[in-house]
């Protein structure tokens, strides 16, 4: 049984958790929203700097389990540089990932495949359903921040 | 609740038989393929405990021989499932010590039987710069009815904070009590820290001021012996399904003569005297307050759930829970980082906690792997979070029929937490 927790907390993961890439507010953001988790007390600000359709920055603070930090972490890692279909894409791409079987992933559009290899890491939340919502909580906050809301949990 | 329960663990309280009484206690989780599960450690019961056969079999029964709608027909089985319902309030009454079964309104939960009270008494009795004392430990649903209630009217709602162990600060409640204050409302046990509040002495203090006061019983009446007229509540609440009874029954106790002011909550079938398109008049408490069909079934098991609990003692329950508690808390604090929220003298059998390094949703995760279920995040008291500066915590909560081992097993676990996380 251990070997779903190896799965679920791989050591790239408790890395993420433990040092968080990007865990800051860029003073030049333009783009801000809220993730909130209300069940568990997860709650990130994910911080963008948006110029001419491309994520120049992305950034987050907030505090939440070694799940939701990771994903966080990786997910700046990982936006950073894209423009805002593709990062869009990404989360549509990663959401499915942690949500559906193999053969059920939709066609989000063209999609960083490098980037989708490095998060694949978290799709041992496939097996712990109850943590999905901590693994696409700060994604969902950048979907909305890209999309001008201000707020997004991760129902 | 007021005096503290000071008895030995009863050596006639054996543990192992009142297990047997609960069926899926002898479950095991997490079964995979080829290898067997984890055997259950059940320490969520601060969220809802599990049942015992008795009330089981009791709602089969019922379901199976008696049932029917009640108050209604004047057929063989509406007869028969009425009495049996108002036997259960009956129960409720002696089990609270209320003066009378009138005393006693059911409700769908103990949410609902908040926002009955502030729905109707508040609506009715309170208007605009009134106040309302809470405390900071409160659950959310002895908050948001109220801020509903100040949305509407304009009262304001004051709250008392704790000290550090999480015990009530009397002088803050002392205080804060004026003449403006026309409600106390306030848990007696918090879901979080454990703490006992002295109900006894804030009815006094508020009757003082002519003050009534509401108890948050959810967690006092399933823990120590529940007395409303020694208190002396005006109101009390308490959810059966806590208690060891199904879902879907809440209660409500009241002072008749408060009771017999509060316009109905909800308008329905069964708490009408008589309808018309004129004018329609309402039944005397408690059947105003209980439009339509109850949980019939549900609350007749809530009457064999407190059969059960004083079949065992509640003195010997709470013994043996306080037993628990105190052997947890010593064997937990040995755990390097581990820090304990709510320490106050005679607190109840709740435990919240940290672990440095780890969020308490990780530990919940992987003590789950270990069968041990423990609730992890806010607990529904976020202002109590923050009051603490924590965003969540673990809660390990123990009920009649945990034994040592059980805490030993969540202990185990917490430390393979640790290791897990290299914390």
């Amino acid at each position: 049984m251990m070997d779903e927790l190896r799965e679920l907390y791989q050591e790239v993961i408790l890395d993420h958790g433990k040092n968080p890439r990007n865990f800051r507010h860029p003073d030049d953001a333009n783009r801000e929203a809220k993730g909130e988790n209300p069940m568990c007390g997860d709650r990130f600000m994910v911080y963008l700097k948006l110029k001419d359709g491309v994520v120049e920055d992305v950034a987050f603070q907030g505090r939440g389990c070694a799940i939701s930090t990771a994903s966080a972490s990786m997910m700046t890692e990982v936006v950073k540089g894209k423009t805002e279909a593709e990062a869009k894409a990404l989360f549509e791409t990663f959401h499915d990932l942690c949500t559906k079987d193999d053969h059920e992933h939709g066609d989000h559009g063209p999609v960083d495949e490098d980037a989708m290899e490095r998060l694949m890491v978290l799709s041992g939340v496939r097996q712990f359903p109850v943590r999905v919502k901590c693994a696409t909580l700060a994604w969902h906050a950048m979907n909305a921040a890209i999309e001008g809301e201000d707020k997004a949990s991760s129902e | 609740m007021d005096t503290q329960i000071t008895l030995p663990a009863s050596a006639a309280f054996d543990v192992e038989r009142v297990r047997a009484d609960f069926p899926i206690l002898s479950r095991s989780v997490h079964e995979r393929k080829g290898k067997p599960g984890k055997p259950l450690v059940y320490l969520d019961s601060a969220a809802s405990a599990q049942k015992p056969r008795q009330v089981i079999d009791a709602m089969t029964r019922f379901l199976e021989e008696d049932y029917s709608n009640i108050h209604r027909g004047v057929h063989f089985l509406s007869q028969t499932a009425t009495d049996q319902f108002e036997e259960a309030r009956r129960k409720v009454a002696r089990f609270l010590n209320a003066p009378s079964e009138r005393n006693i309104v059911f409700t769908r939960s103990a949410t609902e039987a908040f926002n009955l009270v502030a729905h109707s008494y508040g609506r009715t009795f309170l208007s605009e710069g009134d106040e309302i004392i809470l405390s900071v430990m409160e659950h959310h649903a002895n908050i948001v009815p109220w801020q509903l209630l100040q949305m509407d009217k304009g009262i304001r709602i004051r709250v008392v904070p704790v000290d550090e162990h999480g015990v009530l600060d009397l002088n803050a409640f002392e205080d804060l009590l004026s003449d403006r204050t026309k409600l106390v409302a306030m848990t007696h046990c918090s879901n979080v820290l454990g703490t006992v509040t002295p109900a006894k002495i804030i009815a006094r203090m508020a009757h003082e001021r002519g003050v009534p006061v509401l108890f948050d019983g959810s967690q006092a009446a399933v823990h120590g012996v529940v007395d409303v007229q020694d208190i002396d509540a005006d109101f009390y609440i308490m959810t059966g399904h806590k208690l060891y009874g199904p879902t879907g029954t809440g209660v409500l106790y009241g002072k008749y003569d408060l009771l017999k002011k509060m316009p109905p909550f909800q308008g329905g079938g069964d708490m009408i005297e008589s309808v018309s398109f004129e004018g329609t008049t309402f039944k005397a408490p408690p059947a105003r307050f209980e439009a339509g069909t109850p949980a019939i079934t549900e609350v007749i098991g809530l009457g064999v759930a407190l059969d059960y609990m004083e079949k065992l003692g509640r003195e010997a329950i709470a013994a043996h829970e306080h037993d628990l508690l105190q052997y947890a808390t010593q064997q937990l604090s040995q755990i390097d980082g581990l820090r304990v929220y709510g320490t106050a003298p005679g607190k109840g059998p709740i435990i919240s906690f940290t672990l440095e390094g780890v969020h308490p949703h990780d530990l919940g995760t992987i003590v789950d792997q270990y069968g041990v279920a423990v609730r992890v995040g806010r607990h529904c008291a976020e202002p109590l979070m923050d009051r603490f500066g924590v965003g969540a915590t673990a809660r390990a909560s123990f009920a009649l029929y945990n034994t040592r081992a059980e805490a030993d097993a969540l202990v185990e676990s917490v430390i393979a937490v640790k290791e897990f996380f290299g914390a």
